[in-house]
């Protein structure tokens, strides 16, 4: 039977240096057991980093990295009590997947006859039963991908990473693995860092996410938070696409507050934000648009693509220019037609960055 | 914690040992030999350290047990960086400390003035170091790594710091301090006291300097002379490569497969051999030079012998590698280079001397260099066809064995040798780094090479076809020429230079190795079969560091490393002589100088081979078998070295063919109880025993055919089912290209 021993994790302070370059200022951070915490960020964001540190593979410059509320920061990765799904799989081709799976146990020490039944049981887990006998190469993706998740789990770590684990996968299984993998995440309970680049599959799998931005955290919080509260402008772009214009907060009422665009009224939460100019994101789908010669907040459309389930328009206003996605497909506006704009109830957010 | 003390407590049990259990000094009738048993530990001459400080008076060695007992103390140190600071200081003032006292106080007390002044006359000497020392030294070698590990170096991994450390003690040993002593030699007097004259008197020697042959006089110095040839040998060698690659290339010549057999022969012939089989043919006694002589009356020459005769031996010898280099280059011009000319209405001949050629220009200029390096160093065959026209690598050699018998002399010729050959290495690494056009994109480039202009095309067939025939003439001369009686004189046919050399006979039922060969044949193999896996073993880990870890200095680590290939074998040799022939580490005339030599001579071509394999496995293996708890030693062995596999058995070949068949280092490390092969087949040859010799050669060369073969049917499989689909590990070929172009 494969156990799990939920670990927290905690970053204090951590800093990392390569050479002249700084990836990582002055991080701190907690997870608590059981989390499923996706780190998510653009290439280049530090996400990586953040995740081989704590497994070891790099040290810190600075700070401290404790797992399980034990001090690991100078540990070796292979004295560590995590364990990690790479992106490649690195599944060591000239073993069988059986092999694979007990490599870790046998490294631990275990006997080679136990190591290999709860081997088995790892591949049991993954829906890999009787596969053992193959090599990786006679594996298929989604199935190498499996065997790599059980390798890891059956060290039964108090944490699991997972480096960027579905981007050698085509789309569609993409969305199966990454269902299977959060199912066994709440079936097994144990705690688990996930790195991806993909929002789509962040907002899917996650307890909390932390969007990493240029080695900070640029907000962290749970996937609703993000989407529909973003921090900045930087978030609310990167959570799903976000039109970022300008507007006048006119009056604030307790949670609620109303905003002026063009000569449009409009009541959003208030968030903290006090009267006079302010950023507003509004995602794509949360325009409505209908043709119009005289509107309160008139646009004239530039663009129309028509994408089978909705229409995508570019529209030219006095704030600049706005990215519109329609799903009344059965009507298909012409470029240059006038419009008038108009804002659903959901999907817009003052921004304070 | 458990580990960190379990593997400190090993070091330090050894260290102990190595102190009370072990002699100290060098043991004279070597220390395997185990005579040292009957008088262990009381005789003075063998007893272990403890017994030297109390008893014979070498009170200085109690430093180096008070070092080791510090850091016995510091194992019980809680904190952990202190622990590992304590460690480390101990570690390396124990290294420090037993080097320079081994270098300092010599047969019969200070070997320095300074110290002697300082610290007062010492009532006795000390011998070279035995096994105690050195098994010491390398404990506080591990005491060092150890404690830099804890510290939290290289990510804390010991093995990896330890495996550093050690290399660099070993380089720092095998390579630095030969070469060290060797220009200290150049400026010592036979007792070994400072005298400048020496080295003013020969560096101003005319007989190297002169430029006579310029100016009008007679010959010009020997340093010239040796750069000449080297340049014109690269010359000679570069346009007959990038002939040959154009051949196997960018024609439709028939012998393709033959063309590429070529490329085996230089790493299985002995380098005199072309020399040997050369005069043979032209030389005064040799077949064509007699057939000529009979037919036309001509009077039979000695044109052979000199630089010419050198010349013709050394194109033959480094066509092959110079073809090796470049039929990479200039495969690797892509394709769609050429057609991209030609659909901007360039003829053949201007799409290959305005595309083609530049792009292949900075491989070629590689070739030379290789080319000029190989010449510089090489030493067989100027040997057999130098006579008194010497190059510098045969000069030296004389100035150390024959009657001149000048250290200093041999040390300022080696210096000046070094800088030539230091200076085209620097060339060939920096100069050409980075200009490599001739790349392979993996973008899967399709489309075929244009065949080449016809004038060229004749051309280059003209040069192939001739050369090709003179190839295969020579070496059937080689393998032929055992089985003529007396070259030139009596062509009848004859076994008896085989008989002589490998004779055995069965006496009172024992197999008895009566022929002359068989004794230095016995040691050669030997010598290669224990020089050989720790050739490929030290180059495979340096190749693993190279590759898989960051640390400070790994660029001059590796540069140092490569720049010791640059370093002819003859420089080699006589550093070894001067450094390994007195305390603290005396070596010569035992089969240790050998090994340490190949190992340390040939490693290169492991590390390259290791690199280059090393670089196609995907390092994120290597992180998944730490993060699943594996050491990285366990790594090494589980995950790397079996998908190393290929660059292993090559890496094992090729130093066991080349401990087989080098001399130019090796003449000057053999005794009369460990002769090599070549060495003996030299001497052969300048006793005028060309028939046994040749035989010999080719006893060699069939022996090492059988043993590539052998080699490659006994580790060339891989066990992965469907090779082909697992991505990023082919098997490299013999390293021999890789080796010197990078």
């Amino acid at each position: 039977m494969i156990n799990t021993r939920a670990g927290s994790v905690v970053f204090q302070n951590i800093k990392k240096q390569f050479g002249s370059f700084t990836a990582i200022h002055d991080l701190s951070l907690t997870i608590e057991p059981g989390q499923l915490v996706t780190l998510l960020g653009p290439s280049g964001c530090g996400k990586t980093t953040t995740l081989r540190m704590l497994a070891g593979l790099e040290h810190p410059t600075s700070g401290k990295i404790l797992i399980g509320g034990k001090d690991v920061t100078m540990l070796p990765a292979n004295e560590r009590d995590v364990s990690m799904v790479f992106q490649s799989y690195a599944l060591f081709p000239h073993m069988t997947s059986l092999d694979n799976v007990a490599y870790g146990l046998e490294s631990s020490g275990l006997k080679k006859k136990e190591a290999r039944e709860k081997a088995e049981e790892g591949l049991k887990l993954v829906g890999l039963a009787g596969m053992g006998v193959r090599l990786p190469a006679e594996l298929s993706g989604g199935q190498q991908q499996r065997v790599a998740v059980a390798r890891a789990l059956v060290l039964e770590p108090q944490v699991l990473l997972l480096d960027e684990p579905l981007s050698n996968l085509d789309a569609r299984l993409r969305r199966q693995v990454r269902t299977e993998i959060r199912d066994l995440q709440q079936r097994l309970g144990f705690t688990a860092v996930y790195v991806t680049h993909d929002q789509d599959e962040a907002l899917a799998v996650s307890d909390r996410i932390i969007i990493m931005k240029d080695g900070v955290i640029a907000q962290e919080g749970s996937p609703r938070d993000l989407y529909e509260a973003p921090a900045s402008a930087f978030i609310a772009d990167f959570m799903g696409e976000a039109n970022v214009v300008t507007c006048d907060v006119i009056s604030v009422e307790g949670a609620d507050a109303t905003i002026r665009i063009g000569g449009l009224e409009h009541r959003v939460p208030s968030r903290n934000a006090k009267s006079g100019p302010a950023k507003l994101a509004v995602r794509p789908n949360s325009i409505t648009l209908e043709p119009a010669s005289d509107a309160a907040f008139p646009g004239r459309i530039t663009h129309a693509a028509y994408l089978g389930d909705h229409v995508e328009y570019e529209v030219e206003t006095s704030t600049g220019r706005l990215f519109v996605v329609d799903t009344a497909v059965e009507r298909s506006l012409a470029p240059a037609t006038e419009v008038a704009i108009g804002f659903k109830g959901r999907g817009i957010a003052i921004i304070n960055g | 914690m458990d580990n960190r003390n379990r593997r400190l407590d090993i070091a330090l049990t050894l260290g102990i040992a190595a102190f009370l259990l072990l002699p100290w000094y060098r043991i004279e009738g070597g220390f395997l030999g185990f005579g040292w048993l009957a008088g262990f530990p009381g005789e003075a001459a063998v007893a272990p350290g403890i017994l030297q400080i109390f008893g014979s008076g070498r009170f200085w060695l109690a430093i180096a047990a008070a070092l080791l007992a510090v850091a016995t103390a510091a194992r019980f140190v809680r904190d952990p960086m202190r622990r590992g600071t304590l460690l480390a200081s101990a570690g390396a003032a124990g290294v420090l400390f037993l080097t320079l006292q081994g270098l300092a106080i010599g047969f019969s007390g200070w070997t320095w003035t300074i110290s002697e002044t300082l610290f007062g006359a010492l009532a006795d000497g000390q011998p070279s170091m035995g096994a105690g020392a050195i098994l010491l030294s390398l404990v506080f070698v591990l005491i060092f790594s150890f404690g830099l590990a804890e510290r939290g170096v290289m990510k804390g991994d010991a093995f990896v710091v330890a495996s550093i450390a050690t290399l660099v003690f070993l380089v720092a040993i095998f390579v630095f301090y030969p070469v060290g002593s060797m220009l200290v030699g150049a400026f010592q007097d036979f007792d070994g006291s400072f005298n400048p004259d020496g080295f003013t008197r020969n560096i101003q020697d005319s007989s190297i300097w002169s430029l006579g042959c310029v100016v009008g006089g007679e010959r010009c110095g020997v340093a010239w002379r040796t750069l000449w040839l080297a340049i014109m040998t690269a010359s000679g060698s570069t346009v007959m490569g990038l002939a040959f690659a154009l051949v196997a290339t960018r024609t439709r010549f028939p012998f393709k497969k033959g063309l590429r057999l070529l490329t085996v022969l230089p790493i299985i012939t002995p380098p005199f051999v072309i020399g040997l089989a050369l005069t043979l043919l032209f030389g005064r006694a040799g077949v064509i030079t007699q057939g000529l002589s009979s037919l036309f009356g001509v009077e039979p020459g000695r044109w052979l012998y000199g630089l010419t005769g050198i010349w013709i031996a050394q194109v033959l010898s480094f066509t092959p590698i110079s073809f090796l280099v470049l039929i990479g280059v200039v495969e690797g011009v892509s394709p769609s280079m050429e057609e991209a000319s030609q659909t901007l209405r360039a003829d053949r001949w201007r799409t290959f001397w305005r595309v083609s050629l530049p792009l292949m220009k900075p491989g070629i200029a590689n070739a030379f260099l290789i080319g000029f390096i190989e010449s510089m160093a090489d030493f067989g065959n100027p040997l057999v066809l130098g006579g008194s026209h010497g190059v510098l690598s045969t000069e030296i050699f004389f100035a150390v064995v024959g009657s001149q018998n000048d250290p200093s002399r041999a040390a300022v010729l080696a210096i000046i040798l070094l800088c030539f050959t230091l200076t085209a290495f620097l060339a060939q690494r920096y100069w050409l780094a980075g200009k490599n056009f001739a790349t392979v994109t993996g973008k899967g480039d399709s489309g075929s090479h244009i065949a080449l202009p016809k004038p060229l095309s004749i051309g280059v067939h003209a040069l192939v076809i001739p050369w090709m025939l003179f190839t295969i003439v020579i070496y059937g001369m080689i393998l032929f020429g055992g089985f003529v009686k007396t070259w030139g004189l009596d062509n009848s046919l004859t076994l008896d230079h085989y008989e002589r050399a490998f004779s055995v006979e069965f006496r009172d039922g024992v197999l008895a190795w009566t022929g002359v060969a068989w004794n230095s044949f016995w040691t050669t193999m030997e010598i290669a079969l224990i020089s050989a896996p720790l050739t490929a073993a030290v180059g495979l880990l340096t190749a693993y560091l190279i590759v898989r870890q960051k640390f400070a200095g790994r660029n001059v680590f590796e540069f140092a490393l490569m720049m010791s290939f640059a370093i002819p074998g003859t420089v080699i040799g006589i550093s070894y002589i001067m450094a390994f022939n007195l305390p603290p580490l005396e070596m010569t005339g035992t089969a240790l100088i050998l090994i340490a030599c190949f190992v340390f001579r040939n490693m290169p071509v492991g590390v390259r081979g290791g690199v280059a394999a090393m670089s196609q496995l995907d390092k994120s293996l290597d992180e998944a078998s730490l993060t699943l708890r594996a050491t990285s030693f366990r790594t090494i062995r589980k995950v790397i070295l079996p998908l190393l596999r290929p660059a292993i058995t090559a890496a094992l070949v090729y130093s066991f063919v080349r401990a087989i068949t080098s001399i130019s280092a090796v003449i000057f490390l053999v005794s009369a109880e460990y002769n090599m092969a070549t060495s003996y087949i030299v001497g052969l040859v300048e006793n005028g025993e060309y028939g046994v010799a040749i035989a010999y050669s080719s006893m060699l060369i069939v022996v090492m055919v059988v043993i590539i073969a052998g080699f490659q049917l006994l580790v060339g499989e891989r066990r992965l089912r469907r090779e082909n689909r697992v991505a990023g590990v082919t098997a490299p070929s013999l390293p021999l290209a890789q080796e010197k172009t990078a």
